[in-house]
């Protein structure tokens, strides 16, 4: 059937044509509690604040433009946490007192829940591999969305417990390895989610829980075994804008390049079992190479951009905090070893056109550079990074 | 279509590579060896590698220290690779050079190429070459060409296309792109790259290596006062780019700053003095540090008026082109006025001690030496963490305290930290005093008792008095006579035995005592005799303490008291393991800072963070945005009765995507249906988040 091309769709829609009104109550509501935020604590926020706020209401709608469920997600995380603050008034001690708070409401209350969540996520996503129903994959989804927005409130409420310890304290959380590695977790989460409603390819959960869960078992480790839940104040050097900044950005990077590693793992099974095993029921569950190499290459893609970002934002600290941009630090010396090896990978695959498992074998060696310049390095070199020794 | 057309829409193989494959000429191939993918990847690996060596071989450490590591032969050969500077050392450097001049040579290669792909849309191609693309279409339309034709030009620049049209012999080619910033992205990753590390080698110590191999320079590597420092150590003003540190004690001021260079330093003048007016500390209530802050004077010829500025961690002053940075703090000489309360004989007769930190003394000991006493550090305040009895962590705050080193002549000796407030430690307050073999160590505390009035007096006369012989003969002697089961006979034996192992205890402890009735008593009796031994000592040790007390006056003794005995006998035992003479105790100090600066100058700074943006922004335009051309020929059919169509396309990212875009535009250019009729995909996949 041939209409008249008055009335094809090529016309590219325009941007308002295609958000529509819940988009604009959205946009609305963050604009909302920026300025609610703003008549709160406005007094106590200076321009770089300020600037910080705008700029994350802009993130916050372009993100629930952009990607949907970020919309319900964010609200709802948005609530609970306001709930906590709101039960926690001005004390403290009621993290201890209060049913919500002790159980579901409170930093270190959330981070279990986000914990357990995440490990059912982990079994259930693993389940899914070798079930021919698509439930237990479908339910792995929904324990990672929930173990996800568990971990942003426990930061989100700790944020405000580490007013309610101190107020000279006060600082974002995202300051010792505990606090960074909740946002490791549930940023790594958040971003897989991405992937896969952006592919509906499930069984990638698989993989990329699997590191995942690997991190929250560090997280308790080091919780419990180290007390490294305890809200300490800030050492001078990190009393600063740039950290706000530098930090969360280098996780999405770190998230990026674990996720893409996992997919490596996930292909180079596929890889195998299509040569040895292909009528095998598993061989056609795992989503096909083409796929897990184009989630492989975008998550490298955001991961090495954001990394590249937080890298030159580090750079920009080190010079106002340390007197040098680049000092070769041990820290900074291995982002750079990060950053060299997937510039390589991204040029192989880009002028030679490289695929398959070496690129695959690629990237989970960068899995362990990854490790090593985020954990390795506090452990293992000494240096001017002073947060998070083990 | 030719290869070379084919090249240039992929973006993967340069158009100018085809020329080179015909007549390579020696230029040619020099350009292609420098720009080529193969050599970046080496140099790539090559510095991940020598940035591995640089974090594992701890850098700028004394050399002494990695002779003591690595022994000589490996010292030499470490030192002669410069792996112990590894990002100053010539071979990095020269890495880092080469990989400049290899991200150049592969711009200037690209460039042309690419700037070419971007002006010219390549309007000869031909239908079977099309046809020959991984998206390619063909269709027959009765629409007649030229509205056909209008059709295919709406869609593409619906579709955010650039198009050209070229008719001849009947046909009509249209050559139609998108996303040309993508190929601006390769362009701007790459300058941003060669321009970073210009800035970089800009702010370098090239320029001080240059000198010194033209021997205008020297380094110093002895730590001397500066006056002895020789000329040829120091760098003039002109130096455009440093980073050093110097520390400068409140009151003082410096107009240089010290760079360190491999085994030494050199000295680097600066236009202006500094003076340091007071340095702070601010601590939260953990009594963990908050902040440094120090309060500067800058002293310069250009101005009239000093400048005065406060910098803290983070906030640095930025003053002609020096940064001026807090980076520590240290003792600035902080005046200590120390007793030393002898702890052997003698034991009244204190000695005045004025010492001051970094500075050495002579102290004469009372038995007619000398030791020399180092004073290293001060601190005004010492918090320490402790779990209390309910298990939560409380912070204990300690008070001042002073690190010091007792030398005998041969310039051996222990460490030392004393408080100088007595501390609770179980329900009881104790002068502290921690002691070790070297710096590396834990410290292992002496515990003073400290009386009601928590001072040391009620120690030092115990400690007194059991030094004096004469005192102890007549202790041991009321001690002997009041035990009712002491026959009469042996009051005098038993007396004198007590008084002697008194002596005994005093001087060397338990262990002391322990020896000498070992030396005496045959092996079958030892453990009766010494049970009896120690039971005389301690009623000795006890009538003593009730000398004591009863010269203060207190004539009851409670718990509090019986206790106080117990830790006097204990810390009594343990001076003989504590190897000084004195026990130093600080009465008063002046407290004197120094902050310890940074200062750098780099001129390259801008031009790195320009290259940073340039980069960030290059890499955004390489990933989300991709290169796309299409071709479209249209031709009136073979039976004239309508138009014939070809169309292809390529993009040089996310295959799968340009896919799917290519499908929805063949359904509106070909089939000139919505591209969702009878699929579920909506309009365009910019669309997607629906
Ligand atoms: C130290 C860093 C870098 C060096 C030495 C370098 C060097 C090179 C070289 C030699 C080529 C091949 C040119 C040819 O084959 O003629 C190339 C291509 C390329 N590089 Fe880099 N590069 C570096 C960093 C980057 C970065 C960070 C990116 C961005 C992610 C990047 C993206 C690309 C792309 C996309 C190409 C292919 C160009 C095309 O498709 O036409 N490079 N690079």
């Amino acid at each position: 059937m041939s209409v008249p091309h008055e009335a094809l769709d090529f016309e590219r829609p325009s941007i308002f044509r295609r958000i529509q009104l819940r988009d604009w109550a959205y946009f609305a509501l963050m604009v909302a509690t920026g300025v609610i935020a703003y008549s709160l604590y406005g007094h106590m926020m200076d321009r770089y604040d300020v600037g910080g706020l705008i700029l994350a209401v802009v993130a916050s709608s372009w993100m629930g433009w952009f990607w949907r469920p970020w919309q319900a997600y964010s609200i709802i995380v948005g609530s609970l946490a306001l709930f906590s603050i709101w039960m926690y008034g001005d004390d403290l001690t009621r993290g201890e007192t209060n049913f919500w708070l002790n159980y579901i409401g409170s930093g270190q209350a959330g981070v279990m829940w986000m914990s357990v969540m995440l490990y059912l996520a982990t079994a259930a996503y693993v389940m899914g591999l070798f079930s021919s129903s698509t439930f237990p994959s479908r339910a792995g989804a929904a324990f990672a969305w929930v173990g996800s927005g568990a971990g942003l409130m426990a930061l989100l409420v700790r944020w405000r417990e580490i007013y309610l310890t101190d107020p000279s304290w006060g600082y974002i959380p995202v300051a010792n390895l505990y606090e960074v590695f909740i946002l490791l977790a549930l940023m790594t989460t958040l971003m897989y989610l991405y992937y896969e409603s952006r592919t509906g390819q499930r069984t990638m959960g698989a993989f990329v829980m699997l590191v995942i869960a690997a991190s929250v078992t560090f997280l308790l480790w080091y919780a419990y075994d180290r007390g490294a839940a305890e809200i300490e104040p800030l050492v001078p050097a990190l009393n600063s804008w740039w950290m706000k900044i530098h930090v969360p950005t280098n996780f999405v990077g770190y998230g990026g390049f674990a996720i893409a590693a996992m997919l490596g793992v996930a292909y180079l099974v596929k890889h195998r079992f299509e040569r040895t095993r292909p009528d095998a029921p598993i061989t056609h569950r795992l989503p096909s190479k083409d796929a897990l190499d184009s989630v492989m290459y975008k998550a490298i893609a955001i991961g090495f951009a954001f990394f590249t970002i937080a890298t030159v934002l580090g750079a920009m600290w080190a010079a106002e905090a340390w007197g040098g941009y680049w000092t070769w630090d041990p820290k900074e010396t291995w982002s750079l070893i990060l950053w060299l090896t997937y510039a390589s990978w991204l040029h192989m695959r880009f002028t030679k056109g490289w695929r398959g498992p070496v690129m695959a074998w690629w990237a989970i060696i960068g899995l362990f550079v990854t490790t090593f310049t985020f954990l390795g390095v506090n452990m293992f070199l000494s240096g001017l990074h002073s947060y998070g020794e083990l | 279509m030719s290869n070379n057309d084919q090249a240039a829409t992929t973006g993967t193989v340069p158009a100018s590579r085809q020329k080179t494959a015909r007549k390579p000429r020696r230029s040619r191939i020099l350009v292609d060896f420098m720009g080529s993918m193969s050599l970046a990847i080496t140099l790539l690996v090559a510095l991940a590698i020598a940035s591995v060596i640089g974090t594992v071989l701890v850098q700028n450490e004394p050399y002494t220290e990695y002779l003591m590591d690595f022994g000589p032969f490996w010292h030499e050969i470490f030192a002669g690779m410069g792996l112990y500077q590894v990002y100053s050392a010539t071979w990095f450097l020269l890495v880092v050079g080469f990989l400049v001049v290899s991200t150049s040579f592969c711009v200037y290669r690209q460039s042309p190429g690419l700037l070419k792909d971007l002006r010219r849309y390549n309007l000869q191609v031909k239908e079977k070459s099309l046809l020959s693309f991984h998206s390619s279409a063909a269709g027959d339309l009765d629409q007649p060409q030229d509205e056909f034709v209008q059709h295919a030009h709406r869609v593409l620049k619906a579709q955010g296309f650039k198009a050209r049209e070229k008719n001849s012999d009947g046909q009509t080619v249209i050559a139609a792109m998108r996303g040309r910033w993508n190929r601006m992205g390769y362009l701007l990753t790459h300058v941003g790259i060669v321009v970073i590390c210009v800035g970089a080698l800009a702010d370098g110590t090239t320029l001080l290596k240059i000198n010194e191999w033209l021997g205008n320079l020297e380094i110093e590597t002895r730590s001397v006062p500066i006056s002895e420092v020789p000329r040829s150590a120091w760098i003039p003003e002109w130096n455009p780019s440093f980073r050093g540190s110097v520390e400068i004690p409140e009151g003082a001021s410096a107009n240089v700053v010290f760079l360190p260079m491999r085994e030494g330093y050199f000295v680097q003048e600066l236009p202006f003095r500094i003076e340091l007016e007071e340095f702070r500390i601010e601590r939260f209530s953990t009594g963990a540090e908050s902040s440094y802050e120090s309060d500067l004077i800058i002293h310069d010829p250009d101005r009239d008026e000093p400048l005065r500025h406060t910098i803290s961690v983070n906030h640095p002053l930025i003053y002609k082109g020096f940064a001026i940075y807090q980076a520590s703090f240290a003792d600035g000489g902080t005046r200590l006025d120390i007793d030393a309360i002898p702890l052997g004989a003698e034991a009244l007769r204190e000695l005045e001690v004025p010492g001051r930190v970094f500075q050495e003394m002579d102290i004469p000991t009372p038995d007619g030496n000398t030791r020399t006493i180092e004073f290293i550090n001060f601190q005004v305040e010492n918090v320490i963490q402790l779990l209390n009895e309910e298990g939560v962590r409380e912070n204990r705050h300690m008070g001042p305290s002073f690190d010091f080193r007792l030398m005998d002549r041969t310039g051996h000796g222990l460490y030392y930290r004393n408080y100088k407030r007595p501390a609770l430690q179980e329900g009881a307050m104790y002068f502290l005093s921690g002691v070790r073999e070297s710096p590396a160590d834990e410290f292992h505390y002496l515990f003073l008792p400290a009386d009601a009035d928590d001072s040391l007096d009620r120690f030092r006369t115990y400690l007194a008095m059991l030094h004096k012989p004469e005192v102890r003969n007549e202790i041991a002697r009321q001690v002997a006579r009041d035990d009712e089961t002491v026959p009469n006979e042996q009051t005098q034996a038993i007396a004198s035995t007590t008084a002697e192992l008194m002596g005994l205890f005093a001087q060397g402890g338990y262990t002391a005592v322990h020896n000498e009735i070992e030396r005496r008593v045959p092996a079958e009796r030892l453990d009766d005799v010494r049970d009896l031994m120690i039971r005389i000592l301690h009623a000795g040790l006890q009538g003593l303490y009730m000398e004591v007390l009863q010269d203060e006056g207190v004539v009851s003794i409670q718990e509090e008291e019986q206790r106080f005995l117990e830790d006097t006998i204990s810390a009594i035992n343990a001076i003989s393991l504590y190897q000084s003479p004195f026990f130093f105790h600080l009465k008063d100090f002046e407290h004197r800072e120094a902050s310890g600066l940074q200062i750098a100058r780099a001129p390259g700074q801008s031009t790195v963070y320009t290259g940073s943006v340039m980069l960030i922004v290059g890499i955004f335009l390489l990933f989300y945005v991709s290169y796309q051309r299409l071709w479209i020929i249209a031709r009136r059919r073979e039976d004239g009765q309508g138009t014939h169509v070809t169309m292809a396309g390529t993009s040089n990212r996310h295959k799968v995507e340009f896919e799917e875009r290519f499908a929805h535009l063949k359904r509106w250019i070909i089939d000139q249906q919505n591209a969702d009729d009878g699929q579920k995909t909506t309009g365009s996949n910019t669309n997607k988040n629906d």
